[in-house]
């Protein structure tokens, strides 16, 4: 299956500049193409991913190199209206595995035409078309002009959205998309941004734990802990973000997992689900607020570590 | 200032959260974040502070010149505050973003030492009107974290209590010329006493509830600060509003007794550790920037 490459990338230059009829006469052509991509992708979960993974291996990054958001993670869409041209990014380019969608978090950056324009903590921002959004209730179909002008009223500048990644410019930029309705926009919780390389490369990113929270580990380096949503079947796609006030008993299990989260990155540990969960559970004699307490921080990672240790020998 | 922008939900969770003095990284309304400071970091200067308050980094460095008092107080000497928002703290201080910033800050800073009793300006004195002691006192912001102006203002005490300046005499000769003589130990100096010098307690209103010591997301949720100076007796010295939102009087005169109390805990834990770290003398490791 040939690879589903982004048509016309030179299109998207000009894209949120131009606004005359011939550019938007391209872009809904390229748009198409996408849409097309998208039904076939629906259809076929392998297919898709291995036209990712062809898309991934023929592309040769150039220059200073993309990186191969391969995987799950969250993607922060550039917060800032004015658009934050290049999102920070520290160190050097991952090299992907190739393999596994990656799952991004992602805040909201700027709201251009057909698309959206998020930061991922990468060499570039990303962006996410509209025709790669889910639509309320899961529908499959063409996204007409009023989806185009309601594009606001879903996805907002400083917004949270948990996407994979779909293809991965020439340039290095990622083009993300919402495969189910377990994507999508996030609601009340807490994002910790820790260093990419520290979060385990992993099969499932979306993981529920005992203690009573949730936490998404995103391959770019943003983890968001959330309380455990009631109705585990009915996954919404993020279309309706409850607004209730969380209760204090999951307040503190959250800010228990932050803090254990800021002391793991601390002191270079690994981030997956069972080095959370140790943490965790290390930390439970010690008040919140002290876990991040330098003498605190290393007790309790220390326990960690070895718990880990023994876990493996 | 350096801001992050945040999705509604995070704020709503944020907002929630303090209602029930349980903030995001677990620490009640009243509490700070884990602070660490370090003197005499900087060699070349008279004095200088390192404070760190959560990912906020300050240093400051005490420069001590001669120079000639004013005219309105021939008798004392002065301070000079001059901040510079450097700009590996955040993109937004590239070139000149960080000049306005840096104003705001120095102008607090003038108005908060403005206080008569706050440092003993007379002992800065070496000949009314001709020669006195001048304190450049140089800000470095090295990293926004949230806070700015409490960490700062701790790093400006520790600074100011570091600083040694040296002992001068004054000579008279027959024909009246004065001489200035420096003594020629080095370890003769006068130190600056520092019991009146205050710090800043920063209140943000989030909510209905105001919290002390915010971080960069609990200041994207809050639309109104009280910035308030404290004397370790609990003393006022300034107060500024910052923010576009309003306050309730009533909410202001909570903040402030809230303010007064922090301030007083927050004087007497910063003077233990400079006790502390001034009885371990010169045999105390430095960490410096490289710990």
């Amino acid at each position: 299956m040939a690879p589903r490459w982004p048509q016309g990338r030179s299109c998207q230059q000009p894209a949120w500049r131009a606004e005359g009829a011939c550019g938007s006469g391209r872009r809904r052509g390229a748009a198409r193409t996408q849409h097309g991509g998208d039904g076939d992708a629906a259809a076929g979960g392998p297919q898709g991913g291995e036209a990712e993974r062809g898309a991934g291996r023929r592309e040769a990054p150039g220059g200073a190199g993309g990186h191969h958001h391969h995987g799950h993670g969250l993607h922060e869409g550039p917060r800032h209206l004015r658009g934050r041209g290049e999102a920070h990014r520290l160190g050097g380019r991952r090299r992907g595995e190739g393999e596994q969608a990656g799952v991004r978090q992602s805040t909201e950056d700027q709201v251009q035409q057909k698309r959206w324009k998020v930061e991922t903590n990468s060499r570039l921002d990303s962006v996410l078309l509209l025709s790669s959004m889910n639509l309320p209730g899961g529908e499959l179909r063409r996204r007409s002009a009023e989806d185009e002008l309601a594009m606001r009223d879903y996805l907002q500048e400083g917004d949270l959205i948990s996407a994979e990644v779909q293809s991965v410019f020439s340039d290095g930029a990622v083009s993300l998309h919402t495969r189910s309705l377990k994507y999508g926009k996030l609601g009340q919780g807490v994002l910790v941004q820790v260093s990419p390389s520290l979060v385990k490369r992993q099969k499932t990113h979306f993981h529920d734990l005992p203690c009573g929270a949730s936490v998404i580990l995103g391959n770019n380096g943003f983890i968001w802990i959330y309380p455990t949503p009631e109705q585990k079947d009915e996954e919404a796609g993020g279309f309706t973000t409850n607004l209730e006030p969380v209760p204090l008993s999951d307040r503190e299990v959250i800010s228990r997992l932050r803090n254990c989260i800021v002391a793991l990155v601390t002191q270079k540990l690994m981030l997956f689900d069972t080095s959370i969960l140790y943490c965790y559970e290390a930390s439970l004699p010690h008040q919140i607020k002290d876990i991040l307490k330098p003498e605190v921080m290393e007790e309790i990672v220390l326990e960690t570590r070895q718990r880990l240790l023994d876990l493996e020998g | 200032m350096a801001s992050v922008v945040l999705s509604e939900a995070e704020k709503l969770y944020i907002v929630h959260g303090v209602q029930e003095d349980l903030r995001v990284d677990g620490r009640g309304c009243e509490d700070y974040r884990c602070a660490e400071v370090e003197t005499d970091v900087v060699s070349n200067t008279s004095g200088s502070a390192r404070a760190k308050l959560g990912h906020t980094d300050i240093l400051v460095g005490v420069k001590a010149e001669m120079g000639t008092p004013k005219l309105e107080k021939p008798d004392e000497g002065y301070l000079e505050f001059f901040v510079d928002c450097s700009a590996n703290a955040t993109p937004e201080f590239e070139g000149r973003g960080g000049e306005e910033l840096g104003t705001e800050i120095s102008n607090t800073l003038y108005r908060i030492f403005s206080s008569e009793s706050c440092v003993d300006l007379k002992s800065l004195c070496i000949n009314p009107r001709e020669h006195c002691w001048v304190l450049y006192v140089d800000v470095l912001l090295l990293e926004c974290g949230g806070n700015l102006f409490d960490a700062i203002s701790i790093a400006v005490k520790a600074a100011l209590f570091n600083t040694r300046i040296p002992k001068v005499r004054v000579l008279e000769d027959e024909e009246g010329s004065k001489e200035i003589e420096l003594s020629d130990d080095p370890y003769d100096c006068i130190r600056l006493n520092v019991d009146e010098v205050p710090c800043v307690v920063t209140l943000s209103k989030i909510g209905y509830r105001h919290v002390v010591d915010a971080t960069l997301q609990e200041e994207a949720c809050s639309l109104a600060s009280l910035l308030i100076s404290v004397t370790s007796k609990g003393a006022l010295t300034c107060m500024k509003k910052v923010g576009k939102g309003s306050l309730d009087p009533e909410s202001i005169f909570e903040m402030m007794e809230t303010g007064k109390r922090v301030g007083k805990s927050l004087h007497t834990s910063l003077q233990k550790i400079l006790d502390e770290e001034e009885s371990l003398g010169t045999t105390r490791q430095k960490v410096g920037f490289l710990g």
